[in-house]
């Protein structure tokens, strides 16, 4: 059986992608294997749900160290960085290791050999087995770091070939996303039905679309109300998978850490059900 | 120019909400800016009209010439983005992966790699019966956010510079874009929500705030959905030294203005009662208040 | 002790610009400034250098310290410093002195001599 990769994204934050990729695993890990991943290493949350003992991976980048028995001082490293990260003094070389890159640039056009390379941590990976079906992978960023598509991409790397994985991405369009989204079979977008969360969900729904993966939507706070989402998704052929009502006792279990699905079992069932309507349009045709 | 920015860690917490709720209120010749340049949500309850737009250019990014191109493949295997991609020996650049770095052409024998400037999105500049509001749109994948952010900024203070002060929407998260929001900022009112997300979250980004010269202040929205969560970021403020603002009433009336695309505090509501005070307390603390 | 003030006073002073002549207004930003105006007091003659980064997406304020470093200032005349290149220009021993407000270039340069 091929691996499969669900994404869960949304565009706007706080929509519910949590609260969704959280339960989905949870009700899932009843019946097989799955692994959850947080791709969210800006402000990873997953684990907030899912607490109890970890191990931790530290993920490092390689960057520069200079030679000073080799190097001239000739300052080609620092002209050729093209993030800023080197500044050549006349008797010392400063390195400015947060806007670095990892590029390999600077080792590369020195005609000294005197740059080589060494590891700097950037952040890691916790590893959480909340039951023996499910795992999650929380990666963190660590504060002040720019290279959060590295550890996403890292993260995708450890689970390439596990049965089935939900990935939780961050918000947002930009390149973190993107590394989530690439090579899922299917994205899931969570959004709330009000102007703000439309907005988002067609900036959200463009990028599926470019990348070519099938997606569905579940509605989250639904009040009933606003009624121009659901005409959107009619428009673009975006099936409407779940929806989930606003209600302060829903938002109680969630502001708390705490799971729908395990305290519902009715919950834990209607997320069983989401991925049946996943699972049937996976794969398909975009 | 006092420059203030409006910040919350977690996404959803009611930044836009605030922020526009403010501006409506504002007694001060304003300039606004919305950096939450992925997913700009401010314009929506702005009403801007006569934008103007130009395009914004990230780094360059490189492309690989077929003509020259000897398909050696070096460029691929010193990539460290897995940017270049090789389809029956012809090779060529994901944008959207590729970072600029210049690599591939200093490698590249036959000299067939050339950079070129790639836009990465769009800035714009709108009026609005609040002020002028400046904008902007990135292109989705792009990784440089925070450059946008900044050019959001400069359009904002340079158009804007005999205005008395600078509200902005700031971005969620604690990464590049809010980095380069609080750059420059005098103060921040961070916006959170008594959910166990949103008070870890808003623990990060007061991290992140420390290390820059500015003066934070919080208040909780819908604070009422969660008393004991509340007090908790109560407890926080006090222990941390930082003055919480106010506590924002969940109220249905906040959906019902994002509906009709205004402020809430045009609305006669519990809400718009509380953002009008912070607002005079925010002011108060700042010394702009009007006697 | 002796006497450097004069020693000092010969040394190249860079002075961040909002164009590229010396009846240009002082650029407060460091990194992101439009130009960089250096003037030798020993020949008397003014340099001026447009900035290449100053609409680059990031690391402005180490290669903004890299120009001063390349061509040899020694004292820096600026409105703001970011951390990174407060540390590459204290790393170079370049002197800081800070000013603000409407003035030319040149009224600046003025200014900066007397308090050497």
């Amino acid at each position: 059986m091929n691996p499969m990769k669900i994404a869960v994204a949304s565009g706007k934050g706080g929509t519910g992608k949590t609260l969704v990729s959280g339960n989905l695993a949870y009700a899932l890990s009843g019946l097989r294997k799955v692994t959850l991943l947080d791709c969210d290493v800006e402000e990873p949350n997953l684990h907030l749900f899912y607490p109890g003992d970890y191990d931790t991976q530290i993920l490092k980048v390689k960057v520069p160290q200079i030679d000073y028995e080799k190097c001239n001082f000739c300052g080609k490293c620092g002209k050729f960085c093209r993030y800023g990260a080197i500044t050549v003094l006349k008797e010392k070389i400063m390195f400015f290791e947060k806007i670095c890159h990892s590029c390999g640039g600077c080792s590369i056009v020195c005609p000294e050999d005197a740059i080589t390379e060494v590891d700097r941590r950037i952040g890691c990976i916790n590893t959480y087995h909340p039951n023996e079906n499910l795992t999650l992978y929380s990666g963190v960023l660590d504060e002040g770091e720019i290279m959060a598509p590295h550890i996403i991409r890292e993260l995708k790397e450890l689970t390439e070939e596990h049965e089935l994985t939900l990935l939780d991405a961050p918000p947002g369009i930009a390149c973190p996303v993107i590394e989530t989204l690439e090579e899922c079979d299917f994205c899931i977008l969570v959004t709330e039905p009000t102007r703000f969360g439309m907005h988002d969900l067609k900036l959200a729904h463009g990028v599926t679309e470019k990348l070519g993966i099938p997606s569905g939507v579940v509605l989250n706070k639904d009040t009933g109300d606003f009624n121009e989402t659901r005409e959107y998704c009619l428009e673009s052929g975006l099936p409407i998978m779940m929806s989930i009502p606003f209600d302060r006792k829903i938002a109680a279990v969630q502001n708390n850490g705490r799971l729908l699905s395990v305290e519902d079992h009715d919950w834990l069932l209607a997320f069983r059900e989401l991925y049946i309507k996943v699972e049937s349009m996976a794969g398909a045709e975009p | 120019m006092i420059k203030i920015a409006v910040l919350s860690g977690k996404g959803g917490t009611g930044k836009t909400v605030v922020t526009s709720g403010i501006a409506y209120v504002m007694d001060r010749k304003q300039s606004l800016a919305d950096c939450d340049v992925e997913a700009a949500n401010l314009s929506l309850v702005l009403n801007p009209r006569d934008t103007v737009s130009r395009p914004y250019y990230g780094l360059e990014k490189a492309s690989i010439d077929p003509d020259v191109c000897i398909s050696c493949g070096k460029c691929m295997e010193n990539c460290r983005f897995e940017a270049i991609e090789e389809n029956e020996g012809i090779f060529t650049i994901n944008k959207t992966r590729c970072e600029g770095c210049g690599v591939c052409g200093e490698v590249c024998p036959a000299g067939a790699i050339g950079f070129s400037a790639f836009k990465d999105g769009e800035i714009y500049f709108s009026r609005s019966d609040l002020g002028r509001l400046s904008h902007a749109e990135l292109t989705p994948g792009s990784g440089t956010s925070g450059l946008l952010v900044h050019e959001v900024k400069k359009e904002a203070i340079l158009r804007g510079s005999d205005n008395e002060v600078l509200l902005v929407d700031g971005p969620p998260g604690t990464g590049c874009p809010v980095i380069s929001t609080i750059s420059g900022m005098n103060y921040i009112l961070m916006v959170t929500e008594p959910s166990i997300s949103a008070i870890h979250d808003l623990k990060r980004l007061l991290n992140v705030s420390r290390g820059f010269d500015v003066i934070s202040y919080v208040v909780i929205n819908r604070y009422d959905l969660d008393i004991p969560n509340s007090d908790t970021i109560e407890e926080f403020c006090r222990k941390e030294g930082i003055k919480l603002l106010g506590r924002i009433p969940f109220d249905p009336m906040v959906l019902t203005a994002v509906q009709d695309g205004e402020p809430v505090t045009s609305y006669d509501t519990p809400a718009s009662e509380e953002i009008k005070a912070i607002f005079k307390r925010l002011m108060a603390e700042i010394g702009l208040e009007n006697e | 002790m002796s006497n450097n003030g004069g020693e000092v006073k010969l040394m190249k002073i860079c002075i961040t610009s909002k164009g590229p002549g010396k009846e240009d207004l002082l650029e407060e930003r460091f990194g992101r400034a439009p130009y960089f105006l250096i003037s030798d007091n020993e020949t008397g003659e003014w340099k001026s250098i447009e900035n290449p980064f100053a609409g680059a997406a990031g690391g402005v304020g180490p290669r903004a310290a890299q120009i001063l470093v390349d061509n040899g200032a020694k004292i820096l005349v600026t409105g703001n410093v970011g951390g990174n290149a407060l540390n590459a220009l204290n790393a170079a021993g370049i002197k800081i002195i800070y000013m603000n407000g409407s003035v030319t270039v040149e009224k600046a340069y003025e200014k900066a001599k007397s308090e050497l």
